[in-house]
């Protein structure tokens, strides 16, 4: 184990020169009105820059193959000249950012840039409000709680229920932290009725009462209450998004399990919101490095390095959609559009094409606007409010479908409904299929039931099969899986050993499995 | 230094060898290792685990893209879903790299991931040739190596930062300080000769999967002895019950029925290395496939009669290679290895599936004979 009290195996202070330049930038930044906790820079070289990246950025993680998996590829990667990591910056209160140190002046200072409006967006947007700012500790926490599982049960055997919990990892509420939820009037109602009412009694004179509801008819009374009370009961009463959390709170497991399970859920949590503002995240953070290095930063000198850099940066490999470029591009157009007063209903009631080319109300409002903006949103809604025609057209922006008689992928449209359609509907579920707990006792024996919302694509069904089966383990009795496969409702099932697909009849009753 | 993250590197390495946590082998992809060939690009095999997930399947739903194209043309740049994972990289670390690099630094890597030994040159031709490789930049030089990339570049950076640069008028003229040329380092090398003589089984039991198989691994093989050898040739011969030698193309094609004679094959081979491979210049890998299902037992004798005596005294190495098929006996394996147990110059080698290629390569080509 690494001393505790260094960040880095060979922690190096900045030089002189970069400290100075750190509070140079800082300045900079802060005059724009940026809104920063403190940073921290450490100087890395590209082994260690490469090792921080498969570990999410963080020094110390829990022992798993994956990391090792992914520190090769980029170890390779680089080596073969494919990608070279330029800035990592973890969210945590102070943020931590790191610095490759044979990087020239100009990456140092772009990349610093860079991660002043990275901090800047964690500090201020909302959906980062919930994460823990701790989160340092808490890695090297989760990371010795894994540890002492693995002295107790054996590397194999932890390590195969860590590989259980990651393949259920996507399965969480990212919207959780946000809101409380009220639990709904009927679970309220159910509740209040298992309080109140004893077993239904029979109307009876006090002095006849023992005659009339004796002993043995207030059991059995008792009896089918509870029987009625158990087919009504539904549980949970309403879909639960957060599968880990359900699991968590109601699997069959040992302790050692559920803490890992925690673990994992924990982890997921906290990178969850980074994934729910990619676009807007490193948009804004190219925004500010174009703004700070183009206006203040840099020397004639390291001009075409820095446009050489830069424009590697947003470049769009043919075809496809860089977060960064559309991030940059729609702040951009924001800033644009408030500043000429493109917005409100004059704005949208004017149909009048030549006075819109030429709109400038000189509002001014552009800057004060993107500031609203990073605070507020999120990528969906980000995407839903500012995306407009004109700036699909500008921007070039298709939407693409799979030929499957020509084997490749073909544009599909460029109508601006489409785009948007198809680019929220990606952003919502980000490759994460829909997935929630529908009812905890399947077939009335305690077995759990998920279902998928299906939409319009199928899962692939060889690894729903691997992944129902962790459900299966983890929650310790079967599991079941509502979806849709070739335009029919199916259920998967795993009992935990074994998996069966049942195709439903559309009309007919289902048909329970024999 | 050591990193925190060996330990993990370590475990994965061993996942991906098969020492521990077999069962998460079944995940592993790319072990297909020529993915594509456009040009001199090459699908680099990284082998990657995937963790299941529930995530969406073949009729993936498309994207969101930029740039030109009508409704209809084809989208660069996107991967084919068919050829497997396909996610469109909103996932880190499930993608395969692809890499353009060449063929022998591809060798390099694969002598490095499969740790395989350089081969010593045998023989007499052992005459140093020199090799000049353009590998760096360099301040002087002739005009006719000048980088007129890095040069412009130059150019463009001291006209900038002297001021004599403008927007409107952007000329960039080069002096002589920035210019850049290419520069070479020169390598010696030993000169020498091996021809590879590829014989492969086409009776009616080979089949397409046997033979992809037998691509695959020809492939590879190609491409290490290439690596090792200034020059290498390759013959071509294929044989059911009787053998003729082909040309490459057909080699890979030809699919015929009929029984199984590999004496023929084998005499073609010895043939030709009578006739134009001296064994005293040449540095000699036969390699056989087959599904090992021989017609008799009596050419059986005949080949192992015919290697004893002859062919393996000539050669470097023999390799023969059997790959599992549903219809072949696969009793020549064992026929070899009865004659040949303690025979060092005789590299037996059995491919079960095409997941067993590499290990397979690392058989036959790991004693750096």
């Amino acid at each position: 184990m690494a001393n505790d009290s260094t960040f880095l195996h060979s922690r190096r202070g900045l030089p002189q020169e970069l400290v100075e330049t750190q509070r140079w930038i800082e300045g900079v930044a802060r005059a724009y009105g940026l809104d920063f906790c403190d940073t921290i820079f450490e100087m890395c070289d590209w082994e260690e820059i490469n090792m921080l990246a498969a570990y999410g950025g963080f020094p110390t993680r829990y022992p798993h193959w994956r990391f090792g998996m992914e520190y090769i590829s980029l170890d390779k990667g680089y080596e073969y000249g494919l990608q070279k990591i330029y800035e990592m910056v973890i969210n945590t209160r102070p943020s931590y950012a790191y610095l490759l140190d044979n990087n020239t002046m100009m990456d140092q200072k772009l990349v610093m840039a860079h991660v002043f409006g990275h901090v800047d967006f964690f500090t201020n947007n909302a959906w980062f409000a919930h994460t823990n700012r701790r989160m340092l500790d808490q890695m090297a926490n989760h990371a010795t709680r894994v540890r002492r599982h693995i002295n107790a049960q054996g590397q194999d055997t932890v390590e195969h229920f860590i590989d259980m919990c990651l393949s259920l990892e996507n399965l969480i509420d990212p919207y959780l932290p946000h809101i409380r939820r009220e639990r709904s009037e009927i679970e309220r109602q159910r509740e209040a009725d298992r309080q109140t009412s004893g077993p239904a009694k029979m109307p009876a004179k006090q002095y006849m009462d023992k005659y009339i509801n004796p002993p043995e008819f207030l059991e059995q009374q008792r009896q089918r209450q509870v029987d009625r009370q158990q087919q009504q009961t539904h549980f949970p009463v309403e879909p639960v998004r957060d599968v880990l959390g359900f699991l968590l709170k109601h699997g069959r497991m040992k302790p050692w399990q559920s803490d890992i399970l925690s673990i994992i859920r924990d982890e997921a949590m906290y990178f969850a919101p980074q994934g729910q503002t990619k676009i807007m995240n490193e948009g804004w953070a190219c925004y500010w490095h174009t703004t700070m290095m183009t206006r203040d930063l840099l020397t004639d000198a390291e001009v075409i390095d820095y446009a050489d850099h830069h424009s590697g940066t947003v470049s769009m490999r043919p075809g496809q959609l860089n977060p960064y470029k559309l991030g940059l591009e729609l702040y951009r157009d924001i800033e644009d559009r408030w500043n000429k007063g493109r917005f409100g209903k004059d704005w949208l009631d004017c149909k009048d094409v030549a006075v819109k080319r030429d709109w400038d109300t000189g509002a001014g409002l552009g800057r004060q606007k993107i500031f609203e903006v990073r605070k507020t949103h999120n990528d969906v809604t980000f995407v839903d409010e500012f995306l407009t025609e004109h700036f699909v057209r500008e921007q070039g922006i298709f939407t693409y479908e799979y030929d499957k008689t020509a084997h490749h992928f073909v544009v599909d449209s460029r109508e601006f409904a489409d785009v948007k359609h198809k680019l929220l509907l990606m952003l919502a579920t980000r490759g994460n299929p829909r997935i929630e707990v529908t009812d905890a006792n399947h077939g009335n024996h305690g077995e759990l039931e998920l279902t998928h919302h299906h939409e319009g694509v199928d899962l692939q069904l060889q690894w729903a099969k691997q992944a129902l089966g962790s459900v299966a383990q983890i929650w310790g009795r079967g599991a079941h899986l509502r979806t849709r496969v070739d335009d029919g409702d199916v259920i998967l099932h795993h009992d935990g050993d074994h998996f069966t697909i049942e195709k439903l009849t559309k009309a007919g009753p289902k048909q329970e499995k024999t | 230094m050591s990193l925190n993250i060996d330990n993990d590197i370590h475990r994965f390495k061993q996942i991906v060898r098969g020492k521990v946590r077999r069962d998460l082998r079944k995940y592993m992809s790319s072990t297909e290792m020529i993915g594509k060939e456009k040009g001199r690009a090459v699908r680099v095999p990284l082998p990657q685990i995937g963790i299941p997930r529930f995530r969406y399947g073949k009729n993936d739903t498309g994207g969101i893209g930029q740039g030109d194209g009508e409704k209809g043309d084809a989208v660069d740049g996107q991967t084919d879903p068919a050829q497997g994972q396909g996610q469109a990289g909103n996932q880190p670390g499930e993608h395969v790299l692809e890499a353009e690099i060449t063929l022998e630094e591809l060798a390099e890597i694969m002598g490095e991931e499969l740790e395989l030994p350089r081969i010593e040159p045998k023989g007499k031709k052992q005459i140093k040739a020199e090799r000049d490789r353009y590998t760096g930049i360099s301040r002087v030089g002739p005009e006719s190596l000048r980088h007129t990339r890095r040069t412009f570049r130059e150019a463009l950076k001291r006209q900038i930062a002297s001021g004599t640069w403008s927007p409107s008028n952007p000329r960039i003229i080069p002096i002589r300080d920035d210019k850049r040329y290419r520069s070479w380092t020169t390598k010696a090398e030993p000169q020498s000769s091996a021809v590879i003589i590829y014989m492969m089984d086409v009776s009616g039991s080979m089949g397409r999967e046997q033979k992809e198989i037998v691509r695959l691994e020809a492939f590879w093989i190609d491409l290490w002895l290439q690596h090792n050898y200034k020059n290498v040739q390759n013959r071509f011969i294929i044989h059911d019950a009787a053998a003729r030698e082909v040309d490459r193309d057909t080699f890979f094609r030809t699919r015929e029925s009929g029984g199984t004679l590999i004496s023929s094959a084998y005499q073609l081979c010895w043939e030709i290395i009578q006739s134009d491979y001296p064994p005293s210049e040449w540095n000699i890998y036969p390699f056989h496939f087959s599904d090992g299902d021989n017609w008799s037992k009596a050419d059986t004798e005949k080949c192992l009669a015919l290697l004893k005596q002859q062919m393996v005294p000539a050669v470097n190495q023999f390799s023969y290679a059997q790959v599992d098929s549903d219809y072949g006996s696969g009793q020549f394996y064992d026929d070899m290895q009865g004659a040949f147990a303690d025979d060092e110059r005789v590299t037996l080698s059995r491919i079960p599936d095409r997941d067993h290629i590499m290990d397979s390569i690392k058989e036959l080509l790991g004693k750096g004979r």
